[in-house]
Parts: structure tokens; C-alpha cells; sequence
């Protein structure tokens, strides 16, 4: 009975939390496509964007005194502008050099690149280690206040955010011509190439585009949860991870449902169940996954060619 | 003749940790705690180089079994120690906490086998995820078991470890893993790492091989766990997060995947390193980062890293014996 009661309101928890987590891991998804290789980095950069939000709110939004929806739009827009850039210079940098080496110099590379971000980030001149308050963007008020149901201003820009970004992302992958593009290099990257494709311009769009993401996941997660630090990124960025795996890595639909999933589990075990044993289910999640059903829920079934 | 001299070159390393012990007292107590963390870190990068050197499956999870050996351990120490011991007695303790460390690593080793298994069926960025989850869930299932006290860590474990204790172990680890390396389990390791299709396409059954590398590297850690709880008296899981498997991971890679030298080096250079920068501690992450990425770009074999043909090492040190 206490279940039922209390199952709508934990339902749009678990929205709320999942489709930050399927940005997030649209952005593991679009990288896994067209590089098979996955970005431990990306965490980072959702952290990044939320602490660039957090620096811009005092600056933009006084210029929107009556209008803070607006003002918020434009604190997103500048963290996802940002942290696409700095997705941009990690590639470059970071990843490009090694595009002709084994996968697993990559990875590890990936793995400093993510420790770089999250320890520059505790330098005291920097982000600092403490943790910092989020300022409030949109004035909290609860819009729907059902005796069961409780939803607020921030979970339904969160929602409505997430629900525009996603269509924006559909449209560029679909409709325009480097979204092509990037389906042909996840399909074979070197037809792609003989095709015409300029793999290096398309990679570095795809960075952009996932790290966009990540910084806009990242400002609506401070929204949710105020409190944010240089580590913050690591368990939604390990959690987005399995999400992707579980929606079948390379497929964004996969990423988008594969979130869903994740959040609603994560917030119904905290609900339900007991917190302490909640990043311990969604990892139990992965490996299930992975002995059971590899390719995810959309993916395909590779098979090994010898 | 080989194995005579192997073996007599592991009775003189333990006689000569042995002499050592004697003066552990006459060095400054710092100094100490770095060379005990020496040890156990080249206990710790051996057996990871075990999986991720010779065998060629990545794993991120190991400071997961160091965890389990070392709850394991101190679980049994803390516990037992008031029943059977007490009064302090100078030929049971030790053996007790002998018995304690073998079964701290056999537990690790048990859980090293469940998170070899999956090993199976993934390759390189998968199993390095799910090695990762594993060592996640290990913290979170410790941090909620009250009796070894949870999330605030367990405390009062009895302060067994010594320089002798740790460098024994560390001979010994180096003596298993050379020798492994020089018996056909060695080479179905490395043609497990090279080729695995061609691996098993010439009869060897990989997942045998690779699970045997997990459990093996499991057990070591497992031991290096208990000598470290029972070195600090005190553990918690947070000690044992996935950073610390990263860092042994780093200890790995910067020596070399694959050399047991570059092994040993790297974890003496990566235990005093810290404590050198201790002036920049803030920095220090931000160093280990770039190290990792600038080794990665430049030299991803790590410092003695590249290729070591086993055979014709052998066959090099036999000729030069007959020679003579």
C-alpha cells in the first residue's frame, strides 16, 4: 500500500534523475560511436558545467530581473557553450595523438584526463574542495501539490529541458548533414572517410555536442541538488555510464530509455529499499547486463570476426 | 640447476629480510611507514600486473580484493586474538596472524574468481567498468556490515605487521610470479594477452587461464590488504575506493605492463613520490594526472615496458651457464 501511494511521486523522481542521466549518457553514447572508445572523462565535464553555471548565475542573472526562466536558458546555454569547447580541446589534445594506438592507451589516457579535471578543479584558485552552494535560479515553488504528489518548478524545467534538448539533439543527427555524418563514422570509418567525410572535423563535433549535454545535465542537476564540488561528477558519470551500456552503447534512443531505467531504480532503491545499497544495485545492474545482454537493450549483436 | 639456484636465491632474499628486520626499530619511525608501503604496494602492482601485464585483461577493481583480504584478515584477528591469546605469546601470535593473512587472501581470492568470471565474456573498455563496478559494490556491501564496523571503519585491529612480515611476502610474490611466468601457465598467459582468438583457436582454454590470473592477483592483494590493516590498526571502505585501484593501476602502467622490474620500481617511485611533494600536496593528484597522460602520449609501454621473450631469456640464461 505504501508502495502504490507513494509510486507516482517517486515515478517523476526517477524522471527528473534519469533523463540528467540520459544526457549524460547521450554524450558516452555519441563519443562510443564514433571513436569505440569510452570517455572517462565526461563525468568531469558535467561537473565542469555545473560549476561554470554556478559562476554565471550572479552575472547573468541580474540583466533578466522578471524573467528567470530566461535568465537560467542563458546560464545553460553559456555552461553547454563552454564545456562544448572544452570537450573540444580534451580531444584534441588528449585523444587525437593517440586515435592510431590500442584502445586501452586511450582509456587510460581518459582516465587521467578525468583525475586532471576533477584535482585542478579542488585547487584552492580554481573551484576549491569545499563543497559550494548553487544559487537558486527559479524561485522554488511547488506547482503541483497533490496529497501524494509533490512537483516543483525546478523538476519540471528539468523535465521540459531535457525533453528539448533530446528533440534538439534528434534534429541534428537526423536532419542535418554532419549529423549524417556522424552515423556514417559510427557505421564505418573509413567508408566515411572515402566518402568524403572529414573524420576530424565530425569527432570534434561529436565531443562538442556530448560535452554540450553533459554541461546542460549539469546545471539542471545543481538545480535538483545544490550542492556541488570537483568530485561530484564521478558516480553520475560512472551511473550514466551503465545507462548507456544498458540502452546499448552507440544507440541514442538506448541512452535516452537506458537513463530513464537507471534513474527510476536508483530512486525507487533509495525509496524503497535502503540508500546505502543504491549505487550498488545500479552496478549490479551493469554486470547483469553484461553477462546477459551485452549489446543493451537497442544495441546489436556484434559478433567477434576473426 | 635452475631451479636450485631460484630456490636458493629465495632462501637468501628472506634471510636477508630476515638480518634486515633486526634494525627496523633503529630507523626513524617515517622512514619506516614509507618502506612498509613500499612493500605492500609492490605486493599490490605485482599482483595486478599479473592480470593487466601478463594476461592482458584490464582491471580497475583492485583495491576491492585488497579490501576483502583486509577486512577478511582483521575480522579474524580481531575476534579470535581475545580467545586464543590472552596473554601475549611470541610463537601462536604469529602464527595466528599467518593463518589470519592466508585466509584474508583466500577470501579475496574466492571474490577474485566471481569478478573473473564475467571476464569471459568482455573485453578491454567493458571489463575494465565492470572490475570497477565489482570494487564499488565490495566497498558498498563492507560499508554496510556493522560487525566490522561499517562506514566508520574498524578499528583496534592488533598491530601485527612488521618489515619482516611485509618484505617476505613481497619475495615471495616476486619468486610466484617469475616462475609462473617461466611455466607454461606463463606462456598460456601471454598468448592470452597477444591473441586470444589464437590462444584458444591453439587449445588453450582462455577462460581457465584468465580466471587463474584473477585468483592468483586476488590472493596476493588480498595479503597486501591484511598487512595493511594490520599495519595501520585501522581501516575503512573509503580507504578502498576505485581511486586507490587507479593508483595502482598508474603503479602498473608507469613500470611497464609486463615487467616485474618496472613493477617494483614504479611502486617505490610512486609510495615516496607523494611524500616528497608532500610540500605540494595539493598538486600531487594534479602531477599523477599529467604523468599519466604525458606517459600515455609518449611512452605507453611505461619505463621497462615493451616485449620480454620469456623463452629466449631462458634459453640466454642457460647459454650463458653452459658457456661457462
Amino acid at each position: 500500500m505504501e508502495f502504490l501511494r507513494e509510486l507516482p511521486q517517486q515515478l517523476i523522481n526517477g524522471i527528473s534523475l534519469g533523463s540528467i542521466y540520459a544526457l549524460i549518457a547521450l554524450g558516452y553514447t555519441m563519443v562510443y560511436g564514433v571513436l569505440r572508445f569510452i570517455n572517462f572523462a565526461h563525468g568531469d565535464v558535467f561537473m565542469v558545467g555545473a560549476y561554470i553555471g554556478c559562476l554565471c548565475i550572479p552575472l547573468i542573472m541580474p540583466m533578466f530581473p522578471n524573467e528567470p526562466v530566461i535568465g537560467g536558458l542563458f546560464v545553460i546555454l553559456t555552461a553547454m557553450m563552454a564545456c562544448a569547447g572544452l570537450g573540444v580541446v580534451i580531444e584534441r589534445l588528449a585523444y587525437r595523438p593517440l586515435r592510431s594506438r590500442p584502445n586501452l592507451t586511450m582509456l587510460i589516457t581518459a582516465i587521467g584526463v578525468s583525475l586532471f579535471l576533477e584535482y585542478t578543479g579542488q585547487l584552492p584558485f580554481i573551484f576549491g574542495p569545499t563543497p559550494r552552494s548553487f544559487p537558486m535560479m527559479v524561485e522554488y515553488k511547488n506547482v503541483i501539490r497533490l496529497p501524494d504528489l509533490v512537483v516543483s518548478t525546478n523538476q519540471i524545467l528539468v523535465l521540459a529541458g531535457s525533453l528539448v534538448l533530446m528533440a534538439g539533439l534528434r534534429f541534428i543527427v537526423n536532419h542535418t548533414r554532419i549529423g549524417t555524418a556522424m552515423r556514417a563514422l559510427a557505421m564505418n570509418k573509413t567508408a566515411a572517410s572515402l566518402m568524403g567525410v572529414n573524420l576530424d572535423k565530425v569527432i570534434s563535433f561529436t565531443f562538442a555536442l556530448g560535452s554540450a549535454l553533459a554541461a546542460a545535465a549539469g546545471v539542471m542537476y545543481a538545480t535538483m541538488y545544490p550542492k556541488i564540488d570537483p568530485l561530484m561528477g564521478i558516480l553520475p558519470g560512472l551511473k550514466a555510464f551503465v545507462a548507456a551500456v544498458l540502452g546499448g552503447i552507440g544507440s541514442i534512443p538506448g541512452a535516452l530509455v537506458g537513463g530513464l531505467i537507471i534513474g527510476i531504480v536508483e530512486t525507487f532503491t533509495t525509496a524503497f529499499l535502503s540508500s546505502t545499497y543504491r549505487d550498488a544495485i545500479v552496478f549490479g545492474i551493469l554486470i547483469v547486463i553484461l553477462i546477459f545482454k551485452p549489446s543493451g537493450i537497442f544495441g546489436k549483436r556484434a559478433s567477434e570476426k576473426v | 640447476m635452475r631451479a636450485y639456484r631460484d630456490k636458493l636465491l629465495l632462501l637468501g632474499g628472506i634471510a636477508a629480510v630476515l638480518l634486515g628486520s633486526r634494525y627496523s626499530s633503529a630507523i626513524n619511525p617515517y622512514y619506516f611507514q614509507i618502506i612498509i608501503y613500499i612493500g605492500i604496494n609492490i605486493i599490490l602492482a605485482e599482483s595486478l600486473n599479473l592480470i593487466n601485464g601478463f594476461t592482458g585483461q584490464f582491471s580497475l577493481g583492485h583495491a576491492g580484493f585488497m579490501a576483502v583480504g583486509a577486512y577478511t584478515s582483521s575480522a579474524i584477528t580481531y575476534y579470535l586474538r581475545p580467545i586464543l591469546f590472552a596473554e601475549p605469546s611470541t610463537f601462536g601470535e604469529p602464527v595466528f596472524f599467518l593463518v589470519a593473512l592466508i585466509a584474508g587472501g583466500a577470501a579475496a581470492a574466492l571474490i577474485g574468481m566471481l569478478v573473473g568470471v564475467p571476464s569471459l565474456r568482455l573485453k578491454g573498455d567493458y571489463l575494465a567498468i565492470v572490475t570497477l563496478g565489482f570494487g564499488e559494490i565490495i566497498r558498498v556491501v563492507l560499508q554496510n556490515l556493522n560487525f566490522v564496523g561499517g562506514p566508520r571503519g574498524f578499528s583496534g585491529i592488533p598491530l601485527y605487521t612488521t618489515f619482516a612480515w611485509t618484505y617476505v611476502f613481497v619475495i615471495v610474490i616476486i619468486f610466484v610470479v617469475e616462475n609462473l611466468m617461466r611455466s607454461p601457465y606463463g606462456k598460456a598467459f601471454l598468448a592470452v594477452r597477444d591473441n586470444e582468438i589464437a590462444a584458444e583457436a591453439m587449445g588453450i582454454n582462455t577462460t581457465k587461464f584468465k580466471v587463474t590470473a584473477f585468483v592468483i592477483a586476488a590472493f596476493f592483494a588480498g595479503i597486501a590488504g591484511g598487512l595493511f590493516a594490520h599495519y595501520l590498526t585501522y581501516i575503512k571502505p573509503d580507504m578502498f575506493t576505485f581511486l586507490k585501484s587507479i593508483e595502482i593501476v598508474v603503479m602498473v602502467i608507469l613500470g611497464g605492463m609486463g615487467s616485474t622490474v618496472g613493477a617494483v620500481f614504479a611502486a617505490i617511485v610512486l609510495t615516496v613520490m607523494p611524500e616528497l611533494l608532500r610540500t605540494v600536496a595539493e598538486y600531487r593528484m594534479v602531477i599523477y594526472a599529467l604523468v599519466l597522460i604525458l606517459l600515455m602520449l609518449t611512452r605507453p609501454q611505461g619505463i621497462f615496458g615493451g616485449r620480454v621473450n620469456w623463452t629466449k631469456l631462458g634459453a640466454r640464461l642457460k647459454g650463458a651457464r653452459n658457456k661457462k
